[in-house]
Formats: C-alpha cells, structure tokens, sequence
C-alpha cells in the first residue's frame, strides 16, 4: 500500500506541471503563483509527502485540477455506479464462465462443446468497446429497446446512489454489464476447461474409475471439486479486471462511474484524480488478495492441514 | 556396435517429420487462420503497392467523396470499395494503413516485453535467491494490476512529462512501452517456471561438470529448451497487445489521429454510428476482430499442439 | 480351479504414423488364492494387459479382441457392463500412491464411496467396514486416520490406504501394476507380505505386474514373461526362474544380477559373443598415459556434512535437514566404491558435492591431495572439472534435446581445448562413440532418436571425452531394463579396466553393487553405517541396518529354495 501511495505522490509530484494544465495560456505569472500556493505546491517535498500521506488516509486527496471540486468529493459521487456495474459483471461472468468451463472441461467432444469453445475464442479477441459499439448499434439503435448511455433514473438512499430500484435503472445496467462481462467470461471459460481436462487425466481419477466410482461422481464430485479451486484465484483476478476494463465500458456507455473520471483525467493530466484512484484500485487489490487468501485455506485442505507424515 | 538405422535426416526431413507438421497439415483452424494472417500482414506491409490512395495525401481527397457508402449499396461507388470516411478517405486503404500501425505498435511490443520478461525470469529462475524473490514479488504485483490500467498509467505520466506538441510524435513509442511494460510478466512468469524445470535436469548438472559457465549454460542450453511456452504465449500476447493498442486508440489515449491505427479508426467512425454511416465504424472493428481472432486461433491451435500433458 | 481366463486379448493404440498393437492374443489364466507374476520390460505390454482386464485403456488405445471370463462371468459383453465390476468384482493398485488419491477428499470420503457404490450398506455400516479394512492393512490408530486427507500420509502407508480402497468392496480378482516400485526395499517388502497375507486370507486371484525378477521370485506362484505384446511364456515361478525355454525369458533372467555371488561379466545371450572391447580402444592413445597405482587415495573425504535449509530467509538450522551427516571415506586410485542407502539416504547429495555441484556446509572433499571444496578461482576449479565426471540416472533428462549427439560430445572437449582441430575433433567424438559402442552416424541425431540405453552410453562418451580419473556414476541404471542394465555394467566394467578409471558408483540396488564395486559404504539417513569389502559386506554384515537391508532384498535366488 504504501509503495502505491508513493507512486501516486510521486505522480501527483513530479510529473509536469500542474498549473500549466489547469490554466490557459493567457493567465499571468501572479495568478499562476496564487494558485500554486492555494495547492501546497510551494511546500518542501517531505511536508507535501507527509500531507499526502495523512490526506490519503483520511480520503482526501486535493482538488481535481480540471473540475476544480474536491477529489473525495468526485469519488464518493462516482464509486456506486461503478461498483453495481462491477458486481453485476462479475456474477455473470463467473456463473456464467465456470458452467460453461466445467461442462466444454468434461463433454469435451459434441457440437455444443465446439460452438461454445468457438465463441469464447471469438470472445478473447472482441475488445471490449467494439462488443459496446455492436450492442448499441443493434438493441440501442436498430431495435430502440435499451438505453445506450448513462444510468437511467437512480434512487438515492443517502450514503449510495442505487439504479436498482428502478425499470430505467435496471435496463440501463444490462448491455454495460454485459460487455465488461463477455471478455472475462471467456478467460474463465477457457482456463476452467483446462483445469478439467488436466485433472480428468490424473491418476486419481483413473484410479476412481478403476474401483467402479460412477462417471456422475467422478466428474462432478471427485474432478469439479479440484477443478473449482483455481476459480477462487481467478475470481479475484477476475474482479481486478473487471474495475480495470470498466474504464472502457464506462466511457463506451457514458457510465457516470469511476473509471469514466479516470479516462478524463488521464486525457487533461488531472493528477488528483489519477493518483486517488490508484490508491483506491490498490486497495482493492488489496482487499481481493487478502479474501482470496482465506478462501484459499478454508477450501483446500493441502493448505488447511499441515503434513504430519509420521507413521510410515 | 549397437546399430541405429542408417538414414540420417535433413532438417527439412525432420520438420515434416515432426507432430507438430502433422498437426498443422491436418488442422484446417491453423492453416487457415495462418492465410489469413499472412494476407494481412502482406496487404497492410505492401499497402502502397495494392492501393491506388493515399488517405494521408490531402491533396488526393475530396469532400465531395465523403460518406460514400459501400460500394455494394445503392449510393455506393466501385471505386471505394468499402466506402469512405467524413473526409472522404477511402475506407479500405485507410485500414490497411491503420493496421500496419496496429501491427508494428503490437509486435515491438510483445517482442519488447518478451525480452524483458523471459531476460527476467530467464535469470530469476537460473540464479534463485534473493534476486528471484524481489523479480517474482514485482511480477506479482504487476500481474495484479490489470494490463489495460497499466498502460493508461505509463501513459498518463508520460503525457505529464512529455510537453503536448512532443507528444504526438512520441505517442507510438510511449503506447508501445507502455503495452509492452504491462505484459512483461506472464513472459516473466512462464519462463521462470520452464528455467526452474530445465535447471534441475541433469544435462544442466552435467554442463557444470565439464565447467561450462552460468552464461553460456542460461543461453545455450536452457533458452532454447524454454522457448515452446514463451512462444505460445507470445502469440496470444500478440493479440492481447494488438487489442489493447485499439483500446488505447479508442480511448484517445494511443496514436494520434493524424496516423489513425484501427482503434482510432473506430473511435472517429463511433461518432457517426447513430446516424447512420454505420461503415465507418464497421470495417474497421470487423477488421480488428478478424486480426485478433486470427492470430488467437493460430495461439490455441499452438497450445493444444505443444502442451504434452492434453495429448489426445 | 481357473478363476480368471483371458483369451486371445489384443490392445491396438491408433497412432499417427500406424496402429501400434500394444498386446497380441493374450492368453492368461488366474486360479483363486494364487498369484500370477506378469513381467517384461518396458514397453512389453504388461501394464496393458492389466488395464484392459477391466477395459480401462487410456486413449487412443482400445481392447480389439479377445473375452475376459471372471467366474462364469463374460466381463467383456459390452463396454458398458464392465463398469459394474469394477471395484467389486476386480481391484486395481496402481504403481504410484503419491498421485492415486483424491487430494480433496478425506481417506475416509473416498472409502465409504467406494463401498455404498457397490455394497447396500448405510454410512455408519460402511465407516465401520473402512475403519476394519484400515486396520487389516496395518494402519495404526485407523479411526483417526479415518479423517485424515492422503498428504497426511507417509508414501507406504498411502499405498495401503489404495490397496485397502482396491480391496474395500472384497472383489475376488486383484491387478497390482507395479504397486512397489515407487518405494523404498524395506516398505516394498512390506507391501509385498501384505498382498501375499491377503491374498491367502481372502483367497484372492492376483495379478501381479512387475519388471521386477527378484519381487516375482519371491512373491508369484506362477509367471508370464512378455515381450512387445506377445507371451513368450507362462508357467511355475521355479520352473521358468530356473529352466527356461524361450530364448528371451533366458537373456532376461540372465541379465538380473545375482544377489549371492559375484561375476565377472553378465552374459548377454542374445549377441553370441559377450563382444568385450578389442583391447586397444582408440581413445586411450589419447589418454594421458599414467602409472597404475594401487592402494593410493584418490579421494579422501572427511567430516562431510550438507543440510538444507527450508526457509532462506531466516537460514537459521532449526528447519534445515541434515542430509548428509558428518561423513568420511575415501576411495582409492583405480577400484569401485559404491555407496548404497535408500531415498533420503544422501547418497546422491554426496556424489554431487563431490563433483561441487553442491557446496558441503562443513568438512572437506581432498581430490589426488587437494582440498577441491575450498576452491574460489575458476581457473584452478577448471583442472578438477576436468579430472571429474558424472554419470546420472534419468538418460532422458542428462542430455539437451536440442543439440546434437556431436555437440553434446563436443562441448566438453572444445571448452577444455580450444585449439583442438575441426578434423581431430570430429576423430575425437568418432573414438568416443566407438569406445561405448555406438556407430558414427550416431553423431548427426538428435538424443530423441535413441532409447534409454543408448542415451546412457552417449553420456558416458560425454564423460569420458575430458579424459577424467573418477566417474561418478548416479544410479546410472535404475531407470533401465535388466537387460539393457547387464550391457551398460558391462561397459562400464570394461572401461574402468581399458582407462584404470576409478568409479563412485552410487545405487540402492544392492545386487547391481555387489556385481560392480571392490568396497562398499552403507548410507542410511545421512549417516555412514558401515564400509567395508563387498565380499565381506554381503558375507558377514556389521550394522543392523545393513543386515535388516540384505533381508529385505528380494532376491531371485530365493527360488532354489
């Protein structure tokens, strides 16, 4: 965390000129100096680092130079757009993923196998805003019966701004959701099959059919339960991702998220806003390693139990 | 004397000899998305020898030719087989051009990040210790943080120190680095495990004995026994940098549109999907899908071939 | 009474280039309560025959033809019935017990599985059952181990938890493939009493698979020796061990060194003249010409000890193991010392701080009265690399599949010399191969075109081209057939007498070491139990470990009796 909290400064530091992005051309030396000094910018490195620091933790990360709002302020509007688009996606993506794994991993001949696996292959290699572009294009344009931009109407409870709870809102949140999650559903897919095609091969498994195990059992008890362990580490990753390519999927479809911010800010060098959510992704990441850690323990007794190969 | 048979094959012999030449003559996927490629890579390589425009020549342009539609619809001319732009660019040699800038972005990449990655993990792998633990702990980290965000980051900075009027020129460096910085460590990754097999087999032990030197062992003897993974990954990498170029583009952080690659393309055609010049924008995904999807074929068919633990 | 009849069984694999037939009209039976040894050599088919019993060929092979009768049972009507005598009527032990178990499911999980497939009992009949069976193959403290996941398990104890999940659903006819060779001679003989106690008591059919000529002498009643595919014969244990008729069951058993006496050479029947090099080999114009010197340590080795630590990190010495314990020896100029001990013993840890693969963590390896282990300029480490070579087990993974034979010869004599001539080198690598037997087409291959045995013989070549005075030989036959084993010893004795080599030859097959070395030293959990003469070693051992060793072996002889 730190090490990501000294990049973002570092950035938020040393990379160009701020002001110089913030003002036009026409704006004098005295004011530029005015605003220098209203930003910290004129303080000694360690003070603007320890600031930085302290700010961080309290979730304030200065002024977003191009809309001239507090930075905390932006996020905390932006975060739950984002995070419905993201839950959302991921679901999808990881039933939707691992089912479709599990069953090309074990029917592994069968037309039904080939056509999924055909579709995932194109999957991988459709970037994510063109799917956008051809979901806008078809039920957006051509049919007119989703909306192709923004959230639709949102109910705010206060602390979260939710479009759940709304017909405008729920349909607003289906082609999003679905674009972010097609790319990554085909990663699951493909590493989920071969995950049950490798464990189908083992010994193990031989050695169940040699004792008369049915196929159910084996393919489904004996082969899924190894098959799904590697899914906790893909969940996670999954996840990260997923908040990584909503950038694309926000700008594609006007999503007043996050990552939408992000884009902007990369495009008129709004420091702030790009070192907050750095640390705000870092945190995730964080966050995701640690549970997926624990899941890790809970679920593979390899781990759980330590050897006590003693009697032998 | 122990009799081996008597003939002694060429290299040629010994190449269609080879599963792997089998394999290929007998997989119509891998033959016919390798045409595929090879017609593209030549097209857009040659591309002033196959088209009669030079959609970067203003001098050749005329505003009277823009939005002609395909040449098959009913306003269409046969001299623009694909239509034109809103500048009157012809559709198809503006892709071909685009697609050679797809191509030499996602090549230098994956070839930058391949020297990077296996030089890493290459020499992690080989040398242990403390050095390893410090390169895998980076790719750990680097393997979290999502490609596409790591490239709009080395981006962002970039624009940050690079002055504006620098930057379009610099631009198609800073995406390639900024590509190839985000993909170095599944190289990394793969050749550190293959280096850690290759190392403890005793044909390694026995260079040692006769008093080889650690150098000339790493690269005589291990690279070449590592490079079957690192080139599979490689080519799907190749595809992965390929689309996170257009990503780039299509965000308006990559190339910049005066040498549009195919992601700009589809950025500049989404503006006039809604109304109606749906080719624009179409060609040029349709493109990027076919380039990707290609390649990705050729990948997986690589995989299946050179992964011994699934032989069927 | 035959309980078991295989008639005119057949395997074919499709392969790429032809239909390669793994097993031709096999005819075999099993009567109950006895066990029939199944052996050949690699790739003779016997673990086909096994697995195609109970129809379970991997892919792409299939049974062609043939009928197995089980009782008065057709278990090969259709594909589809045999799956219901799987587990029941047959058990199956497969070789490795490491890789056997289901990794996620408790021993106990896949007990009671295994027996509510086929039995009608409920889960606490059928626990009490598995917690029984545990019991009946020696696991101690069975209710708790009940529970316990299979990496809890010691490699022996985990192949009683698979011949107890083999015999869970008390089927009348048992295939054992292999179910010792991954572990150790004293846990193999204890393996082998429990197989031989529960076939009595239960009076089972068994098959047992095996390349193994000392665990069929000692184990089978009857035996049936393959060869590519075929039987070549099947009969008496006695009677084939001692009297048999085919000429490839008499190259076999010839080639198995015997555990009781020493000889010369092993005699290979199938070429006529065991063909002992001409006197002269050519390489030895090129040797430096040395007196024989008897009775000269070559090398001396005092107080060597290695541990390895778990954790790097914190290199403290509570987690490291000690695996080589505070040894010394010392070979002398031209003899054969072997090393013997099980897995684990370090035995191979020492050969390879001998070679300085490894760095001892204390104590002193002395070459021809040089201490080589305090060596730090490469330049004087270069002169020992030279007069030290190393020969190891695994032919498959000791040369680079990317060179060729010539390059892999060549580069310790270019590295060594680099002045030597293109033409004399190539004359050079020509000498080599001829000295162990190979022609000089053999140079322009790739090591994938030879086999086990051939590539064994390209790495002595690659030893021998620095012209070395000690060959360190790593188990440089367990991962070879028998018969391919005679030939490479053989070698190796010839050359050792042309070049007055002196060889370290480490193994745990203690025959192979009394047919090969002059003096021995027994390795057991890093410490040195004895070393003494071969003669005397296997005559009138010291050690307890070294006696309790000798009567684990299972011997070939053992059939006379």
């Amino acid at each position: 965390m730190l090490v990501v909290a000294f990049v973002s400064f570092s950035l938020f530091n040393f990379v160009g000129d701020p002001i110089n992005n913030m003002v036009g051309e026409e704006t004098s030396d005295e004011e530029r100096a005015e605003l220098r000094e209203t930003l910290g910018l004129m303080d000694p490195i360690h003070v603007q680092f320890s600031r930085f620091i302290v700010n961080a933790s309290k979730g304030e990360f200065g002024i977003s130079y191009q809309l001239r709002r507090p930075v905390s302020e932006l996020i905390v509007e932006r975060l739950p757009a984002t995070i419905e688009l993201v839950v959302i996606s991921a679901l999808i993506a990881l039933i939707t993923g691992t089912l479709l794994g599990v069953y090309t991993g074990i029917n592994r001949e069968g037309f039904l196998s080939d056509f999924v696996l055909a579709i995932s292959l194109l999957g991988v290699s459709l970037p994510t805003f063109v799917i956008g572009i051809l979901f806008i294009y078809l039920f957006a344009v051509i049919l007119g019966i989703l909306p192709s931009f923004g959230r639709g109407e949102v109910v705010d409870l206060g602390f979260w701004t939710t479009g759940f709870l709304t017909v405008s809102g729920l349909k607003a949140i289906i082609l999003p959701s679905v674009t972010l999650s097609l790319f990554q559903m085909t990663y699951i897919i493909r590493l989920v099959r071969a995950e049950m095609m490798e464990i189908l091969q083992t010994d193990y498994i031989k050695f169940a059919r040699a004792r008369g195990i049915s196929e159910n059992s084996i393919k489904y008890k004996h082969a899924l339960k190894n098959g799904l362990i590697p899914v906790i580490t893909i969940a996670g990753i999954n996840i990260g991702t997923l908040i990584a390519f909503s950038i694309i999927t926000e700008t594609v479809f006007q999503w007043p998220g996050m990552g939408f911010l992000f884009i902007q800010a990369v495009q008129f060098v709004d420091i702030p806003i790009m070192s907050a959510y750095l640390v705000f992704i870092a945190f995730v990441f964080v966050m995701i390693n640690f549970i997926v850690d624990i899941l890790y323990y809970l679920i593979d007794p390899r781990i759980r139990v330590k050897g006590d190969d003693t009697s032998g | 004397m122990i009799q081996v048979d008597n003939k002694t094959l060429g290299t040629w012999e010994r190449i269609k000899d080879s599963d792997i030449y089998h394999s290929f003559i007998k997989s119509p996927t891998a033959i016919v998305s390798s045409t595929i490629l090879l017609i593209i890579f030549f097209c857009s390589f040659f591309v002033e020898l196959i088209t009669p425009y030079n959609p970067f020549d203003p001098s050749s342009l005329s505003l009277m030719d823009a939005f002609t539609p395909p040449s098959w619809t009913e306003e269409g001319l046969a001299k623009f087989i694909l239509g034109t732009d809103g500048q009157g660019r012809d559709m198809l040699s503006t892709i071909l051009y685009g697609c050679r800038i797809s191509l030499i972005v996602g090549f230098s990449a994956i070839i930058f990040s391949l020297i990077l990655g296996v030089g890493l993990g290459l020499t992690a792998g080989f040398f242990g210790g403390k050095y390893e633990m410090i390169v895998m702990r980076l790719t750990d980290v680097q393997l979290t943080v999502p490609s596409i965000l790591m490239a709009l980051l080395v981006d962002g900075i970039a624009r940050g120190l690079i002055s504006r009027e620098m930057h379009d020129e610099m631009a198609i460096y800073v995406l390639i680095f900024a590509i190839g910085i985000s993909e170095w460590p599944q190289f990394a990754r793969v050749s550190r495990a293959a280096t850690l097999v290759e190392k403890n087999k005793d044909y390694v032990s026995a260079s040692t004995i006769i008093g080889v030197s650690n150098i000339i062992i790493m690269f005589k003897h291990i690279l070449p026994n590592i490079l079957r993974p690192v080139l599979v990954i490689g080519t799907i990498g190749l595809a992965l940098a390929i689309l996170a170029e257009s990503t780039l583009s299509f965000l308006g952080v990559g190339v910049p549109p005066t040498t549009p690659s195919l992601g700009t393309l589809i950025r500049l055609g989404n503006d006039f999907l809604f109304s109606g010049e749906w080719w624009i924008t179409f060609f040029p995904a349709i493109f990027l899908v076919i380039l990707a999807f290609s390649i990705n074929l050729l990948g997986d068919w690589m995989r299946d071939t050179l992964n011994p633990k699934l032989k069927k | 009474m035959t309980f078991l009849k295989v008639n005119n069984l057949s395997v074919d694999y499709q392969m790429r280039k032809e239909i390669v037939r793994a097993a031709k009209n096999v005819n075999i039976e099993v009567n109950k309560g006895e066990i029939l040894g199944l052996v050949g050599e690699s790739g003779s088919g016997k673990s086909t025959v096994g697995n195609a019993i109970i129809n379970l060929i991997d892919e792409p092979g299939k049974v062609s033809s043939g009928s197995v009768i089980l009782g008065d049972l057709n278990i090969h009507e259709n594909s589809e019935s045999i799956v219901k005598y799987r587990g029941n009527k047959i058990g199956l032990i497969f070789q490795d017990p490491q890789t056997s178990l289901n990794p996620i499911l408790t021993v106990g999980e896949q007990l009671i599985e295994t027996i509510q497939t086929h039995l009608k009992l409920s889960k606490e009949e059928a626990k009490n059952k598995s917690i029984n069976l545990l019991k009946e193959v020696g696991i101690k403290d069975a209710e708790t181990r009940f529970d316990n996941y299979p990496h809890q398990f010691s490699g022996g104890m985990r192949q009683r938890v698979v011949i107890s999940l083999a015999l869970c659903c008390e089927p009348e006819l048992l295939i054992a493939d292999e179910p010792t060779t991954a572990l150790d001679v004293s846990i193999q003989s204890q393996i082998l009493e429990l197989i031989k106690k529960l076939t009595k008591e239960r009076n089972l059919a068994v098959i047992l698979i095996t390349h193994d000529m000392g665990v069929i002498a000692e184990t089978a009643d009857r035996v049936a020796v393959m060869k590519s595919g075929n039987l070549v014969e099947i009969g008496e244990t006695k009677k084939i061990l001692t009297k048999p008729q085919e000429n490839y069951t008499k190259s076999l058993v010839s080639s198995v060194p015997p555990t009781d006496k020493k000889i010369s050479r092993f005699v290979i029947v199938e070429k006529k003249n065991s063909d002992k090099i001409e006197n002269n080999i050519k390489i030895l114009n090129r040797w430096t010409k040395k007196k024989r010197i008897i009775n000269q340590d070559l090398v001396e080795i005092k107080n060597l000890s290695k541990s390895f630590d778990d954790n790097f990190f914190t290199e403290s010495s509570k987690n490291s193991v000690m695996a080589v314990n505070d040894v010394s020896f010392d070979i002398k100029e031209g003899e054969s010392f072997g090393l013997v001990g099980e897995s684990g013993s370090g035995k191979s840890t020492i050969a390879k701080m001998i070679v300085n693969l490894f760095k001892p963590t204390s104590g002193d390896i002395f070459f021809d009265n040089v201490c080589i282990t305090k060596i730090k300029q490469r330049f004087e480490l270069m002169k020992f690399r030279k007069q030290i070579q190393m020969i190891f087990q695994d032919p498959y993974s000791s040369l680079n599949g990317r060179l060729k034979v010539k390059d892999i010869i060549a580069e310790p004599i270019t590295l060594h010399n680099p002045s030597i001539s293109n033409i004399d080198l190539n004359n050079y690598i020509y000498d080599l191969l001829e000295s162990v037997e190979l022609t000089q087409n053999s140079a322009d291959r790739y090591p994938h075109e030879f086999s086990g045995g051939q590539r064994q013989r390209i790495s002595i070549a690659r030893a021998l081209a620095t012209q070395p005075r000690l060959l360190v030989c790593d188990e440089p036959t367990s991962a070879l057939d028998v018969s391919i084993q005679a030939q490479i010893l053989n070698l190796l004795k010839d050359l050792q007498e042309q070049l007055n080599l002196t060889i370290l030859f480490i193994s745990h097959d203690l025959p192979v070491v009394r047919q090969m070395c002059d003096r021995i030293g027994v390795l057991k959990d890093g410490k040195l139990c004895e070393v003494s003469n071969t003669e005397d070693l296997f005559l009138k051992p010291d050690h307890e470990y070294t006696k309790e060793l000798l009567r684990l072996m299972p011997k070939i002889e053992s059939i006379y009796n």
